[in-house]
């Protein structure tokens, strides 16, 4: 795959090295330009910071749990600390970001949100985020992942929300993520646009992290009082987008932690990507040696995205963090296994990061001994109906 | 001064799909816009998304494309257009060159990003949209190049019943801030429409209306007679 030179850029803000930016139609400009101006304010509002610290801890259920993972640890001879995000309102580390862009949304005096959903939980939570402030929601969804991931589909219209299958290309995150940028440009005036992951023009990938690094914050301070060291010697997450990750790593950067953001096989932009431009951002991509997007695929439909969000570019370029795959097997296996052995069912997502550790411990990639944090990005009674398929039990 | 007219095909679309050039050409064309297929192509409507895909799907490639062109050449000015992802890619403008294409547009790079373009003789045109602003405006009449492509609507391509009030608004506050040629585009569907247009603006661009007759199966000679139409409606003036 060739690659594309970068010459300085004298653009926009949000660049992370040569990735990030603003690749948008010129009538999107505006409307992500107002989002960027109206995030830096009320970030920097107290006032703002204080309704959303109260809407997560009263309503979402924060601070979640560092909960030692202590027969698993035994069986791997690694210290497994997992950070619990399964345990949130609507069960993923997704609420964190929605309630900020919903309160963001209304802020700014926008009537309506869309949002685009792989697996369904950031559509859950958008859907929830609208209820609960009385935003109306619609949410693009591949129509491969509206039929795999029936639960949330109809969780999220019994929240009022208008689920909207998206037919085009690979009828997955990809395609679900284009439909909303098309449907977005017709509405800037009226809608908010609430992405679900640290991808997306600038701002997006900058203020998703920022509402999930209270995932990093929370567990650094709770590793602090958990371990001797304080600073767990690896920090894990799945990357789908990475928002998740990126929440994680954030409270970590500064740290001697190692870093590693575990995607899955068959949507490993930033392990097996090519620079490129896709949804308003330079990143890496999955494409052809044409410059085609190419369809990812996974078991699991939070990771079934073809690129990663600039950070994770960077970081990896950096050397500042690692990116690792993992197979569909590998995954459900992992599942299974943290069901066993802690009476913790997770998110198949989570459990690609979970895979990873059960891999690596005791190879010099985890040396036998170490301190592992790894987040637990939601729960998986949403993949009941795969593990009944894919499961061997 | 005549009313310029620039049909849109997408490369590859079919099989001997350069003859509708020359039948473009033939009805008195004055440009031709050849777009260059993505897989995600984020700016367009079920229309050319379709015609993409079909493209795609038949193994079409911007070389292959391109090389098609420059082996079946028309006589005017042909305007690439395709997505910052392509676009970018080391060797895009020698390629362009090669073909013999002058011209290009890139929905999905606006004016931060356009440094990052390097297509050295090709006149690269902007687009402006019903929401920039006056001081963004005036950067895009100053950074577009051959012509600035007006997008009539807050919206994506696909064909209207009726021409956006806000093209005449665009086209009127970029009369004011450039002497480039001003293309209204995005939903002209229609001789009528294209007249309307034309009535602010120095001409129109005419995608979706196109490429739903093309992947109807309709001939050269049908659309050559459907630019005809088009050509007809802009010189009664
Ligand atoms: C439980 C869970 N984890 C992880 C992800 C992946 O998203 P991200 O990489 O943005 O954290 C998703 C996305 O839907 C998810 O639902």
């Amino acid at each position: 795959m060739s690659s594309i030179t970068v010459s300085p850029s004298t653009g926009v803000l949000g660049r992370f090295g040569q990735y990030g930016g603003r690749y948008i139609p010129e009538s999107l400009i505006p409307a992500c330009q107002a989002v960027a101006e109206a995030f830096a304010e009320a970030w920097a509002d107290p006032g703002f910071r204080g309704s959303l610290s109260a809407l997560l801890s009263a309503y979402a259920g924060r601070p979640t749990p560092l909960t030692p993972a202590l027969r698993l640890s035994a069986e791997l001879g690694v210290t497994v600390l997992l950070k619990r995000e399964d345990l949130t309102h609507t069960g993923s580390h997704k609420i964190n970001n929605v309630l900020g862009q919903a309160l963001l949304a209304r802020r700014m005096g926008r009537t309506r949100l869309i949002a685009e959903t792989g697996a369904g939980m950031h559509g859950v939570a958008t859907a929830t985020a609208g209820a609960l402030l009385g935003l109306p929601v619609k949410v693009f969804m591949g129509e491969r992942d509206v039929e795999r991931q029936a639960h949330n589909v109809f969780r999220m219209r019994l929240l009022g929300a208008e689920v909207i299958p998206v037919t085009t290309g690979s009828r997955t995150l990809k395609d679900a993520t284009s439909e909303a940028m098309r449907h977005w440009v017709t509405d800037t005036d009226e809608a908010y646009y609430c992405v679900g992951s640290v991808i997306g023009p600038h701002p997006y990938p900058t203020m998703v992290r920022e509402f999930q690094r209270v995932i990093g914050d929370e567990a650094r301070r709770q590793c602090a009082a958990e371990l001797a060291s304080a600073v767990p010697d690896y920090v894990v997450a799945c990357v789908g987008g990475g928002s998740n990750a990126a929440g994680t790593f954030a409270g970590f950067v500064d740290t001697s932690a190692r870093l590693i953001g575990v995607e899955a096989e068959g949507g490993s932009g930033a392990s097996h990507g090519a620079l490129g431009v896709l949804h308003g951002f330079q990143s890496l991509f999955l494409q052809d040696e044409h410059g085609q997007i190419q369809e990812a695929h996974s078991i699991a439909a939070g990771l079934d995205y073809p690129g990663v969000g600039p950070e994770h570019a960077y970081l990896r370029d950096l050397g500042r963090a690692r990116y690792v795959t993992v197979s569909d097997s590998e995954a459900i296996a992992a599942a299974v296994r943290m069901a066993r052995a802690e009476g913790i069912l997770p998110a198949i997502e989570s459990a690609h990061a979970l895979a990873w550790v059960a891999r690596a411990a005791g190879t010099p990639d985890l040396p036998s001994g170490s301190t592992v944090l790894v987040t637990l990005s939601g729960r998986g009674d949403k993949d009941i109906t795969t593990l009944i398929a894919e499961a061997d039990l | 001064m005549t009313k310029l007219l620039m049909p849109y095909i997408t490369g590859g679309v079919v099989a001997g799909w350069t003859a509708y050039l020359r039948a473009f050409e033939d009805a008195g064309a004055d440009l031709i816009e050849v777009g260059l297929p993505f897989s995600d192509p984020t700016v367009d409507g079920p229309t050319i998304q379709e015609a993409s895909d079909a493209a795609l799907a038949r193994g079409a490639t911007p070389g292959s494309i391109l090389a098609e062109v420059a082996a079946d050449p028309v006589t005017i000015p042909l305007v690439a257009s395709t997505y910052a992802n392509l676009a970018l890619r080391p060797g895009f403008g020698d390629a362009l060159t090669a073909a013999g294409v002058t011209g290009l547009i890139v929905p999905d790079l606006p004016l931060d990003e356009l440094d990052q373009l390097q297509v050295p003789g090709i006149a690269v045109s902007l687009l402006a949209s019903p929401a920039t602003p006056d001081d963004r405006l005036a950067e895009i009449g100053k950074r577009s190049q051959g012509f600035v492509y007006a997008v009539s609507v807050m919206g994506i391509t696909g064909e209207r019943d009726r021409l956006a009030p806000s093209a005449a608004t665009l086209a009127t506050r970029l009369k004011q801030i450039t002497d480039l040629p001003i293309l209204i585009g995005f939903g002209i569907s229609s001789p009528e429409q294209a007249a309307e247009a034309a009535e602010v603006a120095d001409g129109v661009i005419v995608g979706a209306a196109v490429m739903r007759r093309i992947l109807d199966g309709a001939s050269p000679a049908t659309l050559g007679a459907f630019v005809g139409t088009l050509r007809a409606a802009l010189d009664v003036r």
